[in-house]
């Protein structure tokens, strides 16, 4: 299935945020991910379902001021 | 000691927030952090590369501060609003450092999409600080919409040109009913000098200390600055007068 991840189309065979998070070997803190807009907070990560064509927004924090 | 800082409802002694100095190395960061003695410190939010190999998180050094994300390079209300709420998720704050920047060459803030972004915030819940153009009717209107403080700057981010109107930031500061924090542009210690004994809040700086030739002894210096300012401040400085006023008693002079 192809989805937008970060602004950048790619395949993925996750069929739920939580599925993607462990198929990109995410670190499991500090992390934060929207689907289409939306924050998914990390309760819903297993429950939020993919599908073709979402657009996933996947951050962390890094230095800056 | 200078009086403490209220924010959010929890008490800072500390009135020196420091960035996280984009690139620097994380023990070098932490060294400069804890010589400035800054207790809030900011952090941007960036998409993670899906190639990045998992390393040590810029998190783990920085336990025992409080993080204030930003929403820097943000161009509109927009992504303002959703990098704030992705912060809140991945950080587990209320607090933002709100930019809605407007120019590529200024990086001034873009005064609608920051007050749009504003109300947005505030009415989700979050202590928004919003990074401001150093202009006494904005920041009242940011004021109004229930920002818990002001940032407005001295001077463009990096700049390191310093205080550019110090008579704005005095209207500002005298007329805010929240914490007035001067944000970007400090190149030295007196510039925060200058911010602190106009009465600022707070100062937040990053690039004059890890710009510096050397960052760790910098950060000492703002700390000491940001210190003496306040204390200054708060002492209350003598009028200026343009002639001389002597400081010896003028009876009992020797000779004729």
């Amino acid at each position: 299935m192809r989805i937008k991840l970060n602004g950048e189309y790619s395949e993925t065979a996750a069929g739920t945020i939580a599925h993607l998070l462990r198929e990109l070997e995410t670190p499991s803190v500090g992390v934060a991910v929207a689907l289409n807009g939306q924050v998914v907070r990390k309760a819903e990560h297993d429950t939020a379902v993919l599908n073709e064509n979402d657009e996933i927004e996947l951050i962390r924090a890094v230095q800056g001021g | 000691m200078s009086n403490s800082l209220k924010i959010a409802g929890r008490e800072y002694s500390s009135r020196l927030w420091v960035g996280t100095g984009k690139g620097v190395a994380y023990p070098l960061m932490r060294e400069c952090l804890d010589a400035s003695g800054a207790e809030i410190v900011t952090v941007a939010i960036r998409r993670i590369p899906t190639d990045e190999k998992p390393g040590e998180m810029l998190v783990d050094y920085l336990k025992g501060l409080t993080l204030l994300p930003n929403t820097a390079l943000c161009y509109n209300a927009k992504d303002a609003i959703l990098t704030a709420q992705l912060a809140r998720e991945a950080l587990e704050t209320d607090l933002v450092k709100l930019e809605v920047i407007g120019d590529e060459k200024t990086l001034f803030p873009d005064n609608e999409g920051l007050l749009e972004a504003a109300r947005v915030l505030v009415k989700d819940g979050f202590t928004v600080l919003p990074y401001c153009i150093d202009d006494p009717i904005i920041c009242r209107k940011l004021e109004d919409a229930g920002c818990a403080a002001v940032m407005p700057l001295a001077a463009p981010i990096g700049s390191g040109l310093g205080i550019r109107n110090a008579t704005n930031l005095q209207i500002i500061i005298e007329r805010a009913n929240v914490p007035v924090i001067v944000d970007a542009g400090v190149g030295t210690a007196s510039d925060a000098a200058i911010a602190m004994e106009l009465g600022a809040d707070a100062v937040l700086l990053q690039s004059a200390i890890y710009g510096a030739r050397e960052p760790v002894k910098m950060a000492h210096a703002m700390r000491h600055a940001i210190e003496a300012g306040r204390l200054a401040y708060e002492a209350g400085r003598i009028p200026r007068k343009l002639y001389a006023t002597a400081s010896s008693p003028l009876q009992g002079v020797v000779g004729t």
